[in-house]
């Protein structure tokens, strides 16, 4: 792999605040290494800033590995950017050329406010998981962990499902705004398992419930999500929500 | 010396009789009791679950803004556990030796006994939470070998354990955050123990969206804040990992145990330029199939494909012909570093070692032939084969390796360099997790826990979700029985104002500095002086220095300092200084600490003390104790906790 | 939405099978007949009302979910992905249907209203007396413009249809591994099959093609 730098212009948005009118500022980067990640260039960038007295780009980012779905940004026009199946902490520099000018925008959706520059609010995620994302079953309660046997399709499937890092690309890639695949990874991760199925009648539709409240769009399967989503969740977990859904509102004990 | 509160009796009982003698809390009283719980990794939300499922009024915080981000998420091999499943011979015993052996016998035998007894309860615990855990064809659970065993024993999730325990654990959180019982407080970060009385009755916190500064009363304090190793400024820990929670505690009373105590973990990915931030761990199951090597030959600079066989060394094969690449980390990885020094490095920094799978790929290959039967197969497709194999076992390790590097994995050999992992030092507990500050415990990577001078792979999920599941649930029973019937202190009691007070003006004092350089340029330069002096080799020479250097890095600090932006609203740079400060102090402290331990032990080894084959010399005479630290006034005091050891006899580790 | 699309899809099925008579010798008597029977059959007169009610709702329906989606981002992206992450046809539903439906209007005034509220010629076969709706056909396939609006209007229903067979059978939750691939053949057979048999109508009554055949009957 040849290394090379790079010069390029940024166009990133800066909000002060969340109830500030933000809007775009231009920077110029100089001397940017291939080898460097997506973050590291910002952070190149934000050293250059405080150095000259100005005011350093907030960005939400903590583990820089790809797995704890801290990290964001909309970078010309695709969340996480332009790899597949990468967050934006693992994207490289090396997926740019030099003289490019690249545009970083926040996650956009009303249920996802900007609290600054780059940086939003994503505990609607958290409260649609409060709504019934979870297995009722207190400490000390479980049985042997071999117990019950689970159809290694149905673990791998869950597994899948579960590989979900909460990051909210989905959202911010839905020209809907919709948390469909989001919501449904968690409904899937958990109703294929034996564990959940007592309650996924209730589970489904009280997370889906939360989700409206919250005020994410509805779901009209562009498929979006599923090509932007950093884990590669398939949107079969979304048809998997619609059965359990249906079957939820058929349900007359409920 | 503070009292370790060790159970009488046998080991194999201790647990047990506790468990059935310790006081409770009934639960009409519980609802009336609030408890603090800082930091929601594995350790915390584990925690906030069970006590708020206990009725406990629960308020957990943490800086990232969900609580399932923490950095348990990012724990990649897998979760130990003694069930003994593959009928290799495993139980609590083996468990247990295995772990204080591969501590090099640092650690506490009741406490370590504890672990390797609940960890069974663990496993079933996660599986009855849904957590989607590898299974065999048959529907049952799968398990894999890691480092320094000679049992199956860990359970895992593809590569991404950590996540998957601690989705589950944030669920069952949530679960009690819907119910009332906890109360969630994410983008909040604990700047100081409010300590009234003798006890710890509530926290200090800073809204850090707002910037507002904020006070929370609590009956106990339960801290779960994770390692410290950030204070390398490069590892694989998250951006956000601090001391900042402890080291308050620290300077409230709360004892500093064995703080040089750090792992190194050996197959990481090299640091590629100045500009590194973070690096990134390679699960250790690599070593499982990938041979470590470098060319005999110094300096040699032809790429690794071109370097004949008998050119190459397998440094591990050659040093521990038994355990061969899969010796314990911290052997691992002064082995690597022994070669680099003596300039067989590889890569441009020459600071790397290869990971080759080319063996491997061969093997599996010609395995995959005679599986299916293929008859007579030309070499070409033979590796393919194999390659496929390798995939199928480590496929997203080596697509995580190609997006970084922009190398490929299944054709060149990996470059790998140890760096700092996991820090096994930490506040000082006693049995019931509760540090040298009354009300006040510790719980996970946090405390200075149960791994000794080295933890073993696949130790660190298990032991957060002990203390958070199955040992503190009991343990902070037995003092708030002695809280029942006293009401809640008022936040607006001086001993509140004062705390907040006195973090006001800490913030104030940061950003008055007004100097000209950023933080991030102070954080590196401490985190090279640490990395030079006080990482994988230290010296008595080197760690005197390092003390002069980071007091001199302090004091610039304090004078040269740039904040931008003001207190009352988001400040990541304010955020990451306050941490920094704490950082320089706790430095020092790991230098100090290294410095008066004068042996070599699992992940502290000491130039001075090694055997003529370069292996650590141990002094058990001298230092079979925990190192604890009492702050005053930036000035330490060290107190001994003795070791004891009744069951398992220290001997000289052996890994040959 | 899905449920209403499914309905519509159903509905051209049955629309394209008894139109398709036109394409053939005898087409004439055929699809008057036909016609005729769809226009005076009490349980057909009833399911129009249905298929009225299935429109309307899945218009209203369709507008409701565009203008709510819409809502739920009010600062916009500068840069979008465009067509790297998603077909602009599935992003275009609104704006396709939108367009159907004018095609729609045009189209009822031309053949419906015509049908129920009177202004066509009668003709007689075996003494019965019945529309002649083929006659209106050929006078309306006659003007160059309506050509290319139906030619449109078929277009666009192509694009319609080719997200919506699929998303339906999605929203509905019936995805599998081994059928989805099928389902989304079928969806792609459907959309450009049906709406080129729509198309070829006014192309044929334009050219005066017609396919011979002895004494086919379609439909009864």
């Amino acid at each position: 792999m040849q290394h090379y730098n790079m010069d390029l212009t940024l166009k990133v948005w800066r909000q002060q605040n969340r109830n500030a009118q933000g809007g775009f500022e231009t920077y110029q980067v100089k001397d940017i290494s291939s080898e460097m990640s997506f973050l590291e260039m910002i952070d190149v960038l934000n050293e250059k800033l405080i150095h000259e007295g100005g005011d350093p780009i907030a960005f939400d980012h903590d583990c820089r590995e790809g797995i704890c779905g801290t990290c964001s940004m909309v970078i010309d026009g695709r969340p996480h950017g332009p790899w597949k199946g990468t967050t934006t902490c693992q994207l490289h520099m090396r997926a740019f050329k030099n003289g490019e000018t690249i545009v970083i925008e926040p996650f956009r959706a009303n249920s996802f406010p900007v609290l600054k520059d780059l940086v939003v609010d994503r505990k609607a995620f958290d409260r649609i998981i409060q709504a019934g994302g979870f297995i009722s079953v207190n400490t000390g309660n479980a049985v042997d962990g071999n117990a019950i046997p689970i159809d290694k399709d149905d673990a791998d499937n869950s597994f899948a499902a579960a590989s979900c890092i909460g990051c909210g690309a989905c959202v911010a890639a839905c020209k809907n705004s919709s948390a469909m695949l989001f919501v449904s990874a968690k409904v899937s991760h958990l109703a294929l398992l034996p564990q959940g199925a007592p309650e996924k009648s209730t589970r489904v539709a009280a997370m889906v419930d939360q989700m409206d409240k919250e005020g994410f769009g509805s779901c009209t399967n562009t498929y979006a999500c599923e090509a932007e989503c950093p884990k590669e969740i398939s949107v079969m977990n979304i048809a998997r929500l619609n059965r359990e859904y249906l079957a939820s509102s058929f349900n007359a004990d409920k | 010396m503070p009292d370790a509160k060790i159970p009488a009796g046998p080991l194999e009982t201790k647990w047990t009789k506790y468990k059935s003698s310790v006081r409770l809390v009934n639960p009409s009283n519980k609802r009336k009791i609030e408890v603090i719980v800082v930091g929601t990794g594995l350790a915390g939300a584990s925690a906030a679950a069970s006590l708020g499922e206990l009725g406990y009024k629960v308020k957990a915080f943490c800086y990232q803004d969900s609580p399932r981000r923490a950095h348990s998420i990012a724990a990649q091999g897998g979760i130990n556990a003694a069930k003994n499943y593959q009928n290799d011979g495993d139980s609590v015993y083996r468990l247990f030796y295995d772990t204080i052996k591969g501590g090099d016998y640092r650690a506490r035998e009741a406490n370590v006994y504890r672990l390797a007894e609940v960890s069974n309860n663990i496993i079933d615990q996660c599986v009855a939470q849904g957590v989607p855990f590898a299974r065999e064809y048959g529907g049952l659970l799968s398990n894999r070998s890691f480092g320094g065993t000679q049992v199956q024993r860990t359970f895992y999730a593809a590569g991404q354990t950590g996540q998957q325990l601690l989705i589950g654990a944030y669920q069952a959180m949530e679960r009690q955050v819907a119910l009332g019982t906890v109360e969630m407080f994410s983008r909040h970060e604990m700047l100081e123990v409010v300590v009234i009385d003798g006890k710890a009755r509530g926290i200090i916190t800073r809204d850090l969206v707002t910037g507002k500064v904020e006070r929370h009363f609590g009956h106990a304090v339960l801290l779960c804040t994770g390692g410290y190793g950030n204070v390398f400024y490069l590892s694989t820990n998250a951006m956000g990992c601090n001391v900042t929670a402890a080291w308050k505690a620290h300077r409230q009373g709360a004892y500093f145990a064995n703080p040089c105590f750090t792992q190194i973990h050996p197959t990481c990915i090299p640091v590629s330029g100045d500009h590194q931030s973070k690096l990134t761990l390679m699960s250790e199951s690599l070593r499982n199939d990938g041979r470590i090597w470098v060319p005999k030959k110094q300096g040699d600079n032809r790429i690794a494909t071109e370097i004949p066989e008998d050119e190459r060394d397998y440094f591990l094969e050659r040093r521990y012909p038994a355990f061969g690449n899969l010796v314990p980390r911290d052997v691992a990885s002064r082995a690597a570093k022994e070669r680099c020094d003596a300039g067989h490095g590889v890569g441009t920094s020459k600071q790397a070692v290869f990971l080759d799978f080319a063996d491997a790929i061969q093997r599996y290959g010609k395995a995959e032939v005679s599986k299916r039967n293929l008859g007579q197969v030309d070499a070409v497709s033979v590796t393919q084969l194999g390659k496929e194999v390798i995939k199928e076992k480590y496929g997203n390790l080596f697509d995580m390796y190609e997006k970084i590097t922009g190398e490929n994995p299944y054709v060149v050999p990996m470059r790998i360099y140890p760096a700092v992992h996991y820090t096994m030092g930490g506040l000082w507990v006693d049995y019931e997790l509760m540090t040298t500050v009354t009300g006040l415990y510790c719980l996970g990577e946090a405390n200075f826990s149960e791994h000794g001078a080295n933890r073993l792979g696949a130790s660190a999920l298990m032991q957060g979700l002990a203390d958070g599941y199955f040992v503190i649930p009991y343990t902070i029973g037995n003092y708030l029985a002695d809280e029942v019937g006293k009401s809640h202190i008022s936040i607006d009691h001086p001993g509140f104002m004062e705390a907040e007070k006195k973090v006001s003006k800490h913030l104030a004092e940061l950003m008055k500095i007004n100097g000209k350089q950023s933080v991030e340029s102070f954080h590196k330069r401490l985190g090279k002086i640490m990395w030079d002096k006080c990482g994988m080799a230290r010296n008595a020479e080197g760690l005197k220095q390092a003390i002069q250097e980071i007091r001199a890095l302090k004091k610039e600090f304090w004078s040269d300092l740039r904040i931008p932006g003001k207190i009352d609203e988001m400040n990541p740079e304010l955020d990451k200084a306050g941490r920094v400060a704490d950082f320089l102090e706790l430095g020092e402290l790991m230098c100090i600490d290294a410095l008066e331990r004068n042996e070599s032990c699992g992940g502290h080894f000491r130039e001075e003390y090694q055997t003529s084959e370069g292996e650590a010399l141990r002094d058990d005479a001298g230092y079979m104790h925990v190192a604890q630290w009492e702050y005053f006034h930036d000035q330490w005091k060290l107190h001994k906790e003795p070791l004891n050891y009744e069951v398992v006899k220290p001997s000289q580790r052996s890994y040959k | 939405m899905a449920l209403t699309g499914i309905f519509l899809i159903v509905f051209l099925l049955v629309h394209c099978y008894v139109n398709a008579n036109v394409f053939f010798s005898h087409g004439e008597e055929n699809f008057n007949r036909a016609a005729h029977f769809m226009g005076t059959n009490i349980l057909v007169r009833i399911a129009e009302i249905g298929l009225f009610a299935g429109f309307i709702l899945h218009i209203i329906q369709g507008y409701k979910l565009e203008l709510s989606n819409r809502a739920k981002r009010s600062s916009k992206y500068a840069v979008t992905a465009g067509n790297k992450t998603s077909t602009w046809y599935s992003r275009s539903m609104a704006l396709l249907g939108t367009l159907i439906l004018l095609f729609l209007i045009i189209h009822l005034v031309h053949f419906w209203v015509p049908s129920r509220f009177g202004g066509l010629t009668e003709v007689n076969y075996d003494g019965k007396s019945v529309l002649n709706l083929y006659g209106r056909m050929k006078d309306v396939f006659s003007q160059e413009w309506v050509i290319i609006v139906y030619l449109l209007g078929c277009f666009s229903l192509a694009w319609h249809l080719l997200h919506g067979f699929q998303s339906a059978f999605q929203t509905m939750g019936w995805n599998h591994k081994k059928y989805t691939p099928l389902i989304h053949s079928m969806g792609v057979v459907f959309s450009v099959v049906v709406p080129l048999i729509f198309a070829l109508m006014p192309l044929f009554m334009y050219f005066g093609w017609e396919i011979p055949v002895g004494e086919l009957t379609l439909l009864f």
